[in-house]
């Protein structure tokens, strides 16, 4: 039966970390990777380092994407990354869009963020890094 | 007792309170991988003490916002509660997206909670084909009270009439000719009827107008379906709300209608699972068949009607069973 990698669906949760109060893009976002058959657990606004990491763990997801805006990545991605490592999640791999200036995005990708889009990225570039980077079922 | 076999060690970690082994362990039930088999056996006997409650009603009813109210009401008299939410998932891509979780405000500390969301992954009726499953899981793992909140397409599901115990059908004020759209079964499964954003007008009529419904419809037993009004928003008739799901699960206990229903309920299970592996296994052979295309064959050149043709790969399979 479904014992080999892929035939479940990849699981996906999408959060938005931070204060800012629009999730249009994350929204944008959730849809087109459901339209690529993944099952997308959307927390959300105003997600902490703790409830995303808690979400990701009960909800047993295969990649984590996280939306920011309000230029606080620098504090709240790192966050995220240690808690997951704190927690034995460290090989749930982490995406990033918002805007994010190229200096800080070389540091959160040294980090372990294994994929950033800026405003530019298309649906269809995130769908398939999505798809690549998300941890294959054992 | 004879001595119990070693438990499989995801089923000691799950009774340990370990989330995360509980959390791959879900997962492996929804990708119906056999291997968790064995740790599901184990971990049988631990469950059948938790009070598994439905919520049902149709989209943005505000069922996530209730169990949002509920799971704060039941921590603070330190019930431990499992919620599953269950999505549907897209009949085009098999994708959905989750968002039950959206109206969830919790500590994420706070281990006396676990919340999972469920794609229905093409199972019809508001619910995945492993919910049940799931849920046995939560009430193993230890937690006193289930939460299920169905997809909520548009219509009323009443599948999980056959998981919880004690099934609220969530409604708004302003219902009036919804209600009568809502689909046969409505009735019989609603143990309660809870009239939602009762801080908007109308709220006292639709609760009316429940009560009378309700005491006109027979049920198989002896429980009056209750009405409650709240508001999930500003947290008013939780309480009542919660009071009237005691109110019914000691009705099911004093009555002893809860023995029968489980009864009902295993014997359903064991029905369905019996007639899941026939017919995969009979299915399975048939598809290997050279049988099958020739039959395909007479049928397409109407030499055959597709019923003769049901018949003779029927009889063919009985005759295979002896050798
Ligand atoms: N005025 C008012 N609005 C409410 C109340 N409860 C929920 N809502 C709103 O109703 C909308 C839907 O709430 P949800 O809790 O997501 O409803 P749901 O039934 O879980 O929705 P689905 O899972 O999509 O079917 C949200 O905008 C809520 O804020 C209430 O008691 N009063
Ligand atoms: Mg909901």
């Amino acid at each position: 039966m479904a014992r080999e990698s892929r035939t479940s669906p990849i699981r996906v949760l999408i959060a938005k970390p931070g204060l800012d109060g629009h999730d249009r893009g994350a929204k944008v976002v959730a849809r087109a990777l459901r339209d690529a058959g993944m099952e997308v657990i959307y927390a959300g606004l105003r997600q902490t380092p703790e409830d995303i990491v808690e979400s990701a763990l009960e909800e047993d997801v295969d990649l984590i994407g996280l939306s920011i805006l309000s230029g606080a990545h620098m504090v709240l991605f790192p966050r995220v990354l240690a808690l997951l490592k704190k927690r034995k999640a460290g090989r749930v791999p982490v995406f990033a869009g918002g805007i994010i200036p190229d200096e800080d995005a070389r540091r959160l990708r040294r980090l372990g963020v294994k994929a950033i889009f800026g405003p530019g990225a298309t649906l269809e570039e995130i769908v398939r890094t999505a798809r690549s980077i998300a941890r294959p079922r054992p | 007792m004879t001595a119990a076999p070693r438990m499989p060690a995801a089923a000691r970690a799950v009774r340990a309170g370990d989330r995360r082994a509980l959390a791959r362990l879900i997962s492996q039930v929804e990708n119906r991988d056999r291997s968790a088999e064995p740790t599901l056996r184990a971990l049988y006997p631990f469950a059948g003490h938790a009070t598994i409650v439905g919520l049902t009603g149709p989209l943005g009813v505000g069922k996530s916002s209730l169990v949002n109210a509920l799971l704060r009401h039941l921590r603070a008299q330190d019930h431990t509660v499992g919620v599953i939410g269950v999505d549907p998932s897209s009949p085009f891509s098999g994708g959905s997206v989750l968002g039950d979780r959206i109206r969830i405000d919790r500590d994420p500390a706070d281990s006396g909670i676990f919340f999972r969301s469920m794609a229905s992954r093409g199972h019809a009726g508001g619910l995945a084909a492993s919910t049940r499953e799931v849920t046995r899981l939560l009430d193993a793992f230890g937690m006193d009270v289930v939460l299920v909140e169905t997809a909520g397409s548009g219509q009323v599901d009443v599948e999980v009439g056959r998981v919880a115990s004690t099934n609220v059908v969530v409604l708004v004020p302003h219902l009036g000719d919804e209600v009568q759209s809502l689909k046969a079964g409505l009735f019989e499964i609603a143990d309660i009827f809870c009239v939602n954003k009762a801080d908007l007008p109308g709220a006292d009529g639709a609760a009316r107008y429940l009560s009378e419904l309700a005491g006109l419809t027979p049920r198989s037993d002896a429980w009056r379906p209750k009405v409650v009004q709240a508001s999930a928003v500003n947290g008013t008739g939780i309480e009542a709300l919660w009071s009237a799901v005691e109110a019914h699960e000691s009705y099911l206990k004093t009555s002893g209608q809860d023995r029968a229903l489980l009864r009902e309920r295993i014997r359903d299970e064991v029905l369905d699972l019996y007639r899941d592996r026939l017919l995969t296994e009979a299915t399975d052979r048939l598809e290997r068949s050279p049988e099958l295309d020739a039959l395909v064959t007479a049928v397409e050149e109407r030499s055959l009607d597709p019923r003769s043709a049901a018949e003779r790969l029927y009889r063919g399979r009985s005759a295979g069973r002896g050798g």
